[in-house]
This record gives structure tokens, sequence and C-alpha cells, in this order.
């Protein structure tokens, strides 16, 4: 079954994998991650808010983002970048955009839905009394937001996050789609190159495996110590 | 925007000579909704199946459980795909991998289980938080009464189980439609693959893209509604709130 497996040729690809191939998927991790918390945070602002437009809109766009696969997504984007970029730039042709602009501009946009909905149990975990002292004290909504309300919510809601971007780290590894070079994309490029999909995927799984597994450990462990005791 | 726009494209012939790039479309969905049904079956059963052992008494059991979800969690959904159907059949007996590799529709198969085993995991933790989310006493009254462990949980502990985590299960049933579109990268003509190539031969990429982006809300929302009515038939009487709405996740 093992016999002729080739411990070699992973060894021999570790440098290409991991400089190339995990570069990519965790800078596209890290940046999409911080993006996807911002904008989402934005979404659940403008869900809770009294303004029913604003609270339509956003509660559109994340039933929308959550209908859809995100296969179907990452083809969408690497569509429709360039002439949105063409768009916002006002030029005449459709601009050109790289691959990982594309694949961060995709996952930003999709996991804001998924962060959106997690910041919005955030905020709604915080004590209506919270808001009423900081209206009392003269705070505006801005500030309330920032100062009290949103510090609250993010700390509650980091375990969750995390989580979150556990998920997003796996699900990068969808980009293998559109031909990128992620940790996938190089493990693939090699096991197709040398006929070596045996080891090149099992090795891959390996390294996700163990990423994933000992993210999630790191979380509990935060979960416990950042749990804020009532 | 300087894009050619070409809704008439649907009505339009597809290289395949005798459907047209609508009917390709339907096709796909079909594709889509009969391994998403079929994955489910199985992660239905593997997922109870494994949600029940992680809450028996015998540690052994629990720890076999617990591996088994940290395992299908733990690999991206793709890379299990991979694995499934480029490395299973080098690594089984000759004669039987070689029959994997030449079975009509293998692609399917492989979508069903992978998808079946990856979605599994995520219904057992389902299963588990419903049965030990039912108060202790339910269990310790069935066994007093004299029922065997099997049929305490076959009489007392899942009939409660499954109507409480009923809206979790709805949202990962959504989860398992949308995953089938990973199955395309294994080449099963599912409603994604065809909407890329739809695109990839005729060029109108918005269209196509747009025709199942709205296919798939449409089955999101009936699956929605249809589940929305069994969980207000099933929910427990009595429980806060009823159950929450269920939400793709």
């Amino acid at each position: 079954m093992f016999s002729n497996f080739d411990f070699d040729i992973i060894v021999r690809s570790l440098p290409y994998l991991f400089y190339d191939g995990m570069t990519f998927t965790l800078t596209l991790t890290a940046l999409a991650t911080l993006g996807g918390i911002v904008f989402g945070t934005a979404l659940a602002l403008m869900r809770l808010s009294g303004l029913a437009p604003l609270s339509i809109l956003a509660a559109g766009y994340v039933n929308l983002m959550r209908s859809v696969p995100l296969v179907l997504m990452i083809f969408w984007f690497y569509f429709l970048v360039p002439y949105l970029g063409q768009w916002l730039t006002a030029s005449s042709q459709p601009i050109r955009v790289g691959p990982f602009t594309s694949s961060l501009v995709t996952f930003m946009v999709f996991e804001a839905a998924y962060f959106c909905e997690i910041m919005r149990a955030g905020i709604q975990s915080i004590p209506r009394g919270q808001v009423w002292a900081a209206q009392a004290l003269g705070m505006r909504y801005p500030t309330t937001m920032l100062y009290i309300v949103l510090p609250q919510a993010f700390r509650n809601m980091v375990p969750v996050l995390l989580t979150q971007t556990i998920i997003l780290f796996q699900d990068t590894s969808l980009v293998y789609v559109l031909s990128i070079t992620d940790f996938l994309g190089a493990a693939s490029k090699i096991a197709q190159r040398d006929g070596r999909l045996v080891e090149m995927y099992l090795f891959a799984a390996l390294v996700y495996f163990a990423i994933s597994l000992f993210a999630s450990h790191c979380v509990r462990l935060l979960q416990r110590r950042v749990a804020i005791v009532r | 925007m300087n894009y050619h726009w070409n809704w008439g494209i649907f009505w339009q012939i597809s290289p395949d000579a005798s459907h047209t790039y609508l009917q390709t479309l339907l096709l796909g969905t079909a594709w889509t909704l009969t391994t998403a049904f079929a994955a489910w079956v199985l992660a239905l059963t593997f997922g109870s199946l494994v949600g029940v052992i992680r809450t028996t008494p015998h540690p052994w059991l629990v720890r076999v459980g617990n591996a088994y979800v940290e395992l299908f969690r733990n690999v991206p959904l793709l890379v299990q795909m991979f694995l499934w159907y480029f490395v299973l059949p080098e690594l089984v007996p000759r004669g039987f991998g070689t029959w994997l590799k030449q079975l009509p529709d293998a692609s399917f198969y492989t979508a069903v289980v992978a998808l079946g085993f990856y979605t599994s995991a995520r219904v057992a933790e389902q299963v588990r938080a419903g049965i030990t989310s039912l108060a202790s006493g339910q269990r310790l009254a069935a066994l007093a009464l004299g029922l065997t462990l099997p049929q305490a949980y076959r009489y007392v502990l899942l009939p409660m189980a499954y109507r409480i985590v009923l809206p979790p299960l709805t949202s990962e049933f959504l989860n398992v439609i949308k995953n089938s579109a990973v199955a395309l990268t294994i080449g099963l003509m599912e409603l994604t693959a065809r909407a890329r190539s739809m695109q990839e031969f005729s060029f109108q990429v918005f269209e196509a893209f747009t025709a199942a982006t709205f296919i798939y809300i449409a089955i999101n929302i009936v699956v929605t509604f249809a589940m929305r009515r069994t969980e207000r038939r099933v929910a427990v009487p009595g429980y806060i709130g009823m159950a929450p709405p269920a939400t793709a996740e």
C-alpha cells in the first residue's frame, strides 16, 4: 500500500509548498478576515439601525451571500472585479486584476456576510442599559458604538470570530478553481507534474488538519481566558 | 461598461447540440439536488450514529466519536474530495482501485461520499448538542424504567433531540446544497459547473452566473420555507421562544 510511497518528493517540494503556497493562503486568510470583520461590522450596524432602507439593504446582502456557494462567488468576482475596477477608476477598458486581488475581494465580500451575523449577535448580547447609560452621559451614536458597544461585542465574540477565521482558512483552498498557487494549488501542481497525487494530497490534508486542529485548540484555551465573568 | 448583454442566450442551443443553455442549467440543478440529497442521507445516518456514541457512558466510544469529528472537520472539503477521488483508488488493492476508477459517474459517487462524511461530522456535533441539552433526568428515568441503553436512545432521547436540533440541521442541509458546488473540481456537472461551461462556450459570463445565482436563491427559499413549517409543527412545547429561525451558516 505504501511500498512506493515517495517521501522525498514532499521534502523536495517543501520550499515551494510553504514559501509560495502557504504564504499566499495565510496572507489571504489574514487580510480577508480583517476586511471581512470591518465590512461585516458595518453591515451589522446597518442591519441593527432603525433606518428601514439600511437594514433591508444589509439583510438582503447577507441573505444573498449566504444562499450561494462560495465557488460560484469566486467565479462571479473573478469576472466582475475587472469591470468594477473600470467603473471605479473611470477608465475605458476593464482593468487587469491579479489573482490575489480578485480572490481577496471575493473573500472579504463573501465572509463579511458571515462576520456580520457574528457581530450582530455580539452587539445584541450587550444589555440595553449600556446604550442608555451612554446616551444619558451625552454620547452620540458613533461615540456610543465605538467606545461602549463594539469593544464589548467584539470581546464577547472573539472566539466565534476566530472559529470563523479557521473556516475561512479552510475555504481559501477553493481558489484552486482559478488555478491559483495557494497551498493546495502548489501541492496539486507538483502532484500533477510528477504524477505523485497520493503523496501530495495526503500531505496537504495532513498540513491543513494540523493547522486547523492547533488553531481550534488555541481558540478553546482563549475562550476560557477572555470569557467575561458576570 | 462595454459588456455585451444578451439575455436571449438561454434559448440558444448549447454545444451538446440537443439542449438549450437553460436546459443545461436545469440539468445541473438536478445533479446538484441529487448529490445534496444523497449526501444528506449519508450525513444524517453517520452523523446521528457518531453523535449518539459521543454521548454514551463508554469513554473509548466517546473518544472514537471525537476523533471522527475532528478528522472530518479540520480538513477542507476540497482536499477531502481529492482524497476520495484521486488517493483512495491508489491505496486499495489494485483490482478494486481499477474498478473504482472505471465506475460510470465516478465523480457523482465520490462527491456524495465526500460531502456525506464531511457533513456527518457537523451533524454529529448538532445531534450531540441536542442530546446533551436534554435534562439528565430523562436518561436516568428511561434507564430506571428498565429500558436498555439503545432503547433509551430510540424511544426517549433521540425523538426529543431531533426536534430540538431541527433548525441547525436545516442550515446544515442548506450547506450541503451549497457545498455540492465544490464537486465541480472532480468533474461533476452540477449547477455551478454548468454555469461555468456556459460562460466558457458563450462568453456570456454575467448572464450565466446570474441565472445560477437565482436558482440557488430559489432552492434556498423553498427549503427554508418548507423547513420553517416543519419546525413549527414539531417544536417542543414549553421550550423558550420555540426554535430560533434557521439560518444558513
